[in-house]
């Protein structure tokens, strides 16, 4: 009890505070402002791609991870956590010299009409990166609950490899790759250190907020906070309440 | 029907060795063995579900070994039936149909009959979660069946059930292997299933078949020490065979057949051994020694008494009601025979 009394304390106390130093005043003024709906709404833009990409090429490869033994599968699970340790803002410094103008890649990207630096594109590309483990180690844990005898069987019945994993595997694991794109999504909303490397302007939510502490201080940026801070409880909760439909299941 | 040519099959910490069997149309065989002997190994290489190291697989004369599942007209139930959680009992056992589209009139008419014959028609609209052990085991055959498969591969169907129900689903599969055109190929650790089912046998130890052949061969006259152990014979010795005797320890036993010779091992049943006490008197019978009660145990519905002869112990099953008037344990009062024709020579 007194674990969990500290535990929760130490989670809701700072939060707390910030909406109670929020004044409603400040609250509804910060919604009227374009400036801040714009961030916020690049915010979820961004990340809803991230998600989505992370969404296209991650289930293929969570769905090897999960039913394939091969030479090398640790070190390459391993790789995919990389993203989770590396420290941000060398993501966004290693992203820029990767597509920066002086290596081969970004010359190709460059010569083909693709901006990075300062574009939307750079946000999507960084907070895919951060992102993407989320899904792919959901993914794969809702892959691996299913039993591969279910898919065993569907194959003896007739069904190929690609119609069974739409009749049998994907109906039983969606939870998972919901969960999987919401936490993948909640991280990428998140992002401060690479984008602010990769592209502080057009500005999301975080580097904004960053901004306005250090431009004008602590009154200044809370209630943009705040609002940053309602949106992902709201796509927290929800995973809480899908997760809890996965346990029903069982 | 089905050939297995050379069968060789790696994994981590297990391998699949040589493997030759040959299983012929519409027969119920069986592949007996331990606890991980690799008969579900074998199971699902037939059923293309584990990829093939060396060998080759045919069924109907066609070489399917790198054929993909879906093509080889082999069905599969498990022994966890395996069934499609998030689908009802009918669209379990339909699931198969927009694969046999050739073949959709034969479906349908064969799922009807299936769920008469099961007696599943008041679960169809049930969900698959909520049905008992022994229903699941029906819509699973159902489901199997209903596809028309020419092989159906059964892995350990019955181990689940609790004996009654056991006893309901054997029979179940008799009826049903001889009322459908289907070659049956099932894997057991039970041999009383075995004698009851089949009509020819594999027995699997280590990766290897040990001994095929029909399933009162392979009981009656087991190849091998382990065939021998694994089909119930409880007194299993290395032996030295001369003109028609076999020396066990101290023991010089009379065999039927004198043709033998060198170094054997011989199989004798525990029920194949009579024992009686000495008051009855027995002395000068062939093969009848006296012998030392080492103990009795009382295994239900039968005896077990373990004695020495020329300190050479055996096992001896006994009716329940001789237990006691037969002999006391840590004496030497009875007298035990063992006619030479029950002794098998391996």
């Amino acid at each position: 009890m007194i674990s969990c009394a500290a535990v929760s304390a130490f989670i809701l106390l700072p939060l707390l505070q910030m909406f109670f130093q929020s004044s409603l005043q400040g609250l509804k003024a910060t919604l009227a402002d374009r400036v801040v709906l714009k961030a916020i709404g690049l915010s979820i833009y961004t990340a809803g791609w991230a998600a989505l990409i992370s969404f296209v090429i991650g289930t293929p490869f969570a769905f090897l991870l999960a039913r394939k033994n091969f030479a090398g599968k640790r070190i390459i699970e391993g790789i995919v956590d990389l993203p989770i340790m590396i420290p941000h803002p060398i993501i966004g410094i290693a992203m820029l010299g990767l597509v920066g103008k002086h290596h081969w890649l970004g010359k190709l990207i460059h010569a083909a009409g693709i901006r990075v630096m300062g574009t939307e594109t750079g946000i999507i590309l960084v907070l895919t990166f951060v992102g993407l483990p989320f899904y792919i180690n959901t993914v794969k844990n809702g892959f691996e609950a299913v039993p591969v005898r279910l898919e065993n069987v569907s194959r003896s019945l007739g069904a190929p490899l690609i119609t069974t994993f739409f009749r049998v595997t994907f109906p039983l694991a969606w939870r998972s790759m919901l969960v999987g794109l919401i936490l993948c999504s909640a991280r990428a909303i998140s992002e401060f250190g690479a984008v602010i490397i990769v592209a502080y302007h057009p500005m999301v939510a975080p580097v904004l907020i960053y901004e306005r502490f250090t431009a004008y201080g602590l009154k200044y940026s809370q209630p943009v906070a705040v609002l940053l801070i309602l949106i992902c409880l709201v796509l927290f909760i929800s995973f809480r309440v899908l997760s809890l439909g996965r346990a029903r299941d069982r | 029907m089905i050939k297995i040519e050379n069968l060789s099959i790696d994994l981590p910490g297990f391998s699949l060795a040589d493997i030759q069997l040959s299983v012929g149309r519409g027969e119920f065989f069986i592949l007996l063995g331990p606890t991980g002997a690799g008969k579900t190994l074998i199971l699902e290489a037939i059923a293309g579900l584990v990829p093939v190291t060396r060998g080759c697989i045919f069924v109907q004369d066609r070489e399917v070994t790198h054929l993909m599942p879906e093509k080889r007209g082999v069905g599969i139930v498990y022994q966890d039936y395996a069934l499609f959680p998030h689908l009802t009992v009918m669209e379990n056992i339909r699931y198969g149909l927009p694969y046999h589209r050739a073949d959709r009139a034969g479906c349908e008419a064969r799922i009807g009959q299936l769920v008469l014959d099961l007696g599943i028609s008041s679960l169809v609209r049930r969900s698959v979660r909520h049905l008992s052990g022994g229903e699941k085991q029906r819509v699973a055959l159902a489901r199997a069946l209903a596809v028309n498969p020419a092989v159906l591969l059964l892995d350990e169907p019955l181990s689940a059930l609790d004996t009654g129900l056991r006893d309901e689903i054997q029979k179940l599969l008799k009826n049903l292997h001889q009322t459908m055109n289907t070659t049956f190929i099932m894997v057991t650790h039970d041999f009383t299933e075995a004698l009851f089912l089949g009509q020819r046998a594999a027995i699997i130890h280590k990766g290897r078949v040990e001994q095929t052949g029909t399933v009162s061969d392979v009981f009656k006259r087991p190849q091998t020490p382990f065939a021998a152990v694994f089909t119930g014979f409880k007194n299993v010795f290395p032996a030295e065979i001369d003109n028609g005797r076999a020396s066990v320890g101290g023991l010089r036993l009379q065999l039927s057949a004198n043709h033998l010779r060198g170094r054997r091992h011989l199989a004798i049943r525990a029920e194949d051994i009579h024992i009686q006490p000495r008051a009855a008197g027995a002395a000068g019978a062939v093969n009848t020694f006296r012998a030392s009660v080492e103990t009795m145990l009382d295994r239900g519905p039968y005896g077990e008494i373990g004695v020495t002869i020329e300190k050479q112990a055996f096992t001896v099953f006994v009716k329940k009601a001789e237990l006691q008037s037969i002999c006391q344990p840590d004496t030497d009062n009875v007298w035990v025979t063992i006619a030479p024709q029950t002794i098998h020579v391996i």
